[in-house]
């Protein structure tokens, strides 16, 4: 806002004698208004983002003046009984998550380097593209491709043999019912996979030839090159991989609530019926008012800070890791 | 004997001992690190079908699912209530259609000065603004939901079109901020001076230079923008509200292609099963076609351009 | 008549070579490295053709010619670099010592931790210090024991003339060091493995003329140590660092090709082959 207020109060005579330097012709009126135009587009997008946040918090506020800051992390939800607990979803929200970066983050990067290095040149850009393509397909066919088709098949074939495998784990215990944590882990890791693989191969194809040729005369292995060279030059990138994919995998609201089963309980098991945030408002929103509404404003006020703070945390990590690098070359 | 040989050591002699001791164990690794290299490279060939195989399956199935339901009341009738035969999803697509043409027609000029005012500066101002168009890229789309919700439908007499266009723009603004941005930057800074050497102004420049240099970037970044706006169901759900009748007027509740898989699914009737698996297919064609169009015209235009 | 000429020339060339080798009197050295015949095609276009000649151990082999006659193909042909280009073919023979390079026994990663190289630019991997720099090829041919590890380090660093200005700072970044002082790491990186031939890639072309004085001093130290091929395309350069030069030359078919190859002091004084006297007096590229 600076930036627009500056150059107009003085409106700099220039001597005729000078030419008109870059300095100059910004102070002139039609590059003045254009750059006026430019700002207020940028003041616009800059106010949409802070209206976002006051909004949201303005309407979840009554939730809290009614019930206090704790609820959030009670562990009941039930609105009938003035119950508004978060804390059933924000795990929910978390574990299904986790099961679907703990699924994509090695099989999306063997992907990637496969893609990037290994795949014969000639069929290697059909499957980037059909990969990236992939992450086109809308939230609501995987949900219904999840509900119809895998559930059926984790019910009677995954569930069973992972109980038979793990069951010493606790991990599966209690009945196969297909829908529940996860199957919404798996749906979540298959949507963001294309993501995770797309901007991954990106970064590990641009790591420059020289560094892998640098390791190959040395007498490394195709796998050490990839190990000790790719995968470390190509770090920030996929670091940035790995937050986009887990930011959509946080937010994605259909799909997972097509097959996670929506029940407002703490998951016991990987099998159980769960919810999270998303799941919870969507299903619930047509039908409150009041604290109930508030309170659901509420859920999108925590995962929404749930969303910026694994942005921020990871923009954080590439800044230092690469800011660390640039830090030692000062030295 | 050897006593007196011991302390004169050549450094010839000493390299030649360290080459022995290297080679000796590159070649009895070698066997080792080449195992390990073969498996840990089949892996990774591994995950690639295990990529694949899902995403393929997807694709192969819901085009199986959803061919048979394409007939030409699909396209022209609008949905009819369950039990009633027929029917389509005309009332989706009219809806689809306008809610994103109004949300390209607001955010594609808003994004892209957005982005030129990104290219252009350096400040802190820019930085802070960058940075707001990425954490608004990771903002949760069910929260835009609320947000449209909040900020149109309760505002502006209940849900509306309107209410889902400004949603679904929310979600495509910072993309095509960021896409423009990027294309922008990428113009040579040659072009921008010369034309300045001429004496055009900054607005001309943009417009007659930078813009059009740029253009091939801006209409990949655009047309994804899209694709991912066409997908989007939850903050519809909490904007447009899903209507059974063909409706024109964007003031009103509309239908959307997502809604209506959505809503469909959870069915108990088979014929609007197959109507959401239809709709699905004709939502991923495209957005495939889109994203493939987009990619395709990219290339033709960097081709021309060269 | 110009193919006439261009035959007795080369009949005289083969005898020259011939005594040349006799008349030179320098001890006569083992011979590490044979080329017989090498030629390099990708996709069926020759790039390099009718190589044949001899490295002595403990020598600088030069490899010279105008930009276009192969050199830096021909070189990567010796430590199978080529094996990545799917449309590579290398035809000939090269041995090393008794063993044959090209021959499906040969195992590729083992053979390039006999053959080091260099590179253009520098290259030294970014995301590691200095010293895991230096233990790299170390480390991926299977070094685990410290010592040795510690021991390859000091001597590599010390034969590549950077061990007093980096010996207190082994953990910093690589990216810390200048071009010159890179380069110099990537040479360190590559002796630690104590190859037995060392290939150099135009190393100085990214440096200045300081560093680049540093690097040709480094290269005539280092030739007790390790028996180096350096490709380079100043005739100087070639001049102050080799004992023996092959001198390319693009053909009329765009293929590069051997013309001469000779002790470096008759090769630039007394050339057996026009081309070559042209080349030196500075008539191409």
């Amino acid at each position: 806002m600076t930036m627009v207020d500056t150059p107009a109060p003085t409106p700099a005579p220039t001597p005729p004698v000078l030419p008109v330097t870059r300095q100059g012709r910004r102070l002139s009126l039609p590059d003045n208004g254009y750059r006026t135009m430019l700002a207020v587009a940028a003041v616009i997008v800059g106010a949409l983002a802070v209206w976002l946040v006051v909004a949201i918090v303005i309407q979840a506020h009554p939730a809290f003046v009614t019930l206090g800051y704790s609820w959030i992390l009670q562990k009941t939800w039930d609105p009938s009984h003035g119950k508004y607990g978060l804390l059933p979803f924000i795990l929910g929200t978390l574990e299904s998550t986790a099961i679907a970066v703990v699924l994509a983050v090695p099989i999306g990067l063997g992907t990637a380097l496969a893609l990037a290095y290994l795949v014969p040149h000639r069929i290697r850009s059909v499957l980037s593209t059909a990969v990236e393509l992939l992450a086109a397909v809308p939230s609501v066919v995987y949900g219904l491709w999840g509900l119809v088709v895998l559930a059926p098949l984790f019910r009677t074939t995954v569930e069973p043999f992972l109980t038979a495998v793990f069951g010493w784990t606790g991990l599966f215990d209690g009945p196969n019912e297909g829908v529940g944590l996860l199957l919404a882990g798996v749906i979540l890791f298959v949507m963001i996979l294309p993501t995770m693989v797309a901007i991954s191969r990106d970064v590990l194809a641009v790591v420059p030839k020289e560094q892998v040729e640098g390791a190959m005369a040395l007498g490394a292995t195709r796998w050490q090159v990839l190990h000790k060279v790719v995968v470390p030059g190509a770090r920030t990138g996929i670091l940035g991989a790995f937050t986009l994919a887990t930011g959509r995998a946080l937010g994605e609201t259909v799909a997972v609530a097509m097959v996670i089963g929506n029940s407002p309980y703490i998951a016991h098991s990987l099998k159980s019926p769960a919810a999270t945030l998303p799941s919870l408002i969507v299903n619930n929103f047509g039908e409150s008012s009041g604290t109930e509404l508030a309170a659901l404003f509420g859920a999108g006020l925590v995962l929404l800070v749930i969303g910026i703070s694994v942005n921020s945390l990871a923009r954080w990590l590439v800044w230092s890791t690469s800011g660390g690098n640039s830090q030692a070359g000062a030295r | 004997m050897t006593i007196v040989e011991a302390p004169v050591e050549l450094p010839v002699d000493a390299t030649t001992e360290r080459r022995r001791a290297i080679q000796a164990a590159a070649s009895s690794s070698l066997r080792r690190r080449k195992l390990s290299s073969g498996i840990a490279i089949g892996v990774c060939w591994a995950f690639l079908g295990i990529a694949i195989i899902p995403l393929v399956a997807v694709l192969i199935y819901v085009t199986a699912k959803g061919l048979p339901a394409w007939n030409v009341d699909f396209f022209t009738q609008s949905t009819t209530p369950e039990g009633i035969p027929g029917g389509g999803v005309w009332n989706a697509i009219v809806g689809t259609v306008e809610i994103t043409l109004i949300a390209v027609a607001v955010t594609v000029p808003l994004g892209l000065l957005c982005g030129l005012f990104l290219a252009e500066s350096n400040g802190r101002i820019a930085a802070t603004l960058r940075f707001t168009a990425d954490v608004m890229t990771g903002v949760p789309s069910i929260t835009v939901g609320i947000f449209g919700y909040i900020a149109i439908v309760k505002n502006f007499g209940g849900y509306s079109g309107l209410a889902g266009a400004f949603a679904i723009g929310f979600i495509m603004l910072p993309v095509i901020t960021r896409a423009g941005e990027t294309a922008i930057r990428g113009v040579p800074q040659s072009l921008n001076e010369a034309a300045l050497a001429l004496g055009a102004r900054r607005a001309t420049i943009a417009r007659r230079v930078v813009v059009p240099t740029a253009l091939p970037g801006i209409i990949t970044g655009v047309l994804l923008a899209v694709a991912r706006g066409l997908g989007e169901t939850a903050p519809l759900l909490l904007t447009i509200f899903g209507n059974q009748y063909l409706q024109w007027n964007p003031t009103k509740p509309m239908e959307a292609l997502p809604i209506l898989i959505y809503n469909n699914s959870s069915q108990p009737y088979a014929d609007l099963v197959q109507v959401a698996w239809g709709a699905a297919l004709l939502l991923m064609v495209v957005v495939l076609v889109l994203s493939i169009g987009s990619r395709l015209f990219a290339a033709r235009l960097q081709k021309e351009r060269r | 008549m110009i193919e006439a000429e261009v035959t007795v020339a080369r009949v005289e060339e083969a005898v020259a070579v011939y005594s040349d080798e006799v008349v030179v009197d320098q001890p006569e050295r083992k011979v590490v490295m044979t080329l017989a015949d090498v030629a390099v095609a990708f996709g069926g276009r020759t790039a390099v053709r009718d190589v044949t000649f001899d490295v002595h151990a403990g020598e600088v082999t030069a490899l010279i010619g105008p930009s276009g006659s192969g050199k830096t193909t021909l070189l990567r042909a010796l430590n199978r670099m080529h094996d990545t280009v799917r449309t590579a073919a290398v035809t000939g023979t090269v041995r090393l010592g008794d063993l044959d390079v090209y021959a499906p026994s040969t195992d590729p990663t083992l053979l390039r931790s006999r053959v080091g190289m260099v590179f253009q630019r520098p290259n030294p991997f970014p995301t590691m210090s200095i010293y895991e720099n230096a233990v790299a090829g170390l480390k991926f041919n299977g070094v685990r024991k410290k010592s040795l590890l510690d021991e390859a380090a000091e001597s590599a660093l010390i034969g590549a003339a950077l061990w007093d200005s980096v010996k207190d700072r082994m953990k910093a970044h690589a990216s810390t060091l200048s071009g010159g002082e890179q380069q110099r790491l990537c040479i360190a990186r590559a002796l630690a493995v104590e190859p037995e031939v060392l290939l150099m890639d135009e190393p100085t072309s990214a440096l200045d003329p300081i560093a680049t004085k540093r690097i040709e001093e480094l290269v005539v130290e280092l030739k007790d140590r390790v028996t180096i091929i350096i490709v380079t395309h100043n005739m100087q350069q070639a001049m102050r660092v080799s004992d023996r030069c092959a001198f390319l030359l693009m053909g009329e078919d765009k293929a590069g090709e051997l013309i001469e190859f000779g002790p470096t002091a008759t090769l630039f004084s007394e050339p057996t082959d026009p081309r070559t006297l042209d080349y030196v007096n500075g008539r191409f590229g």
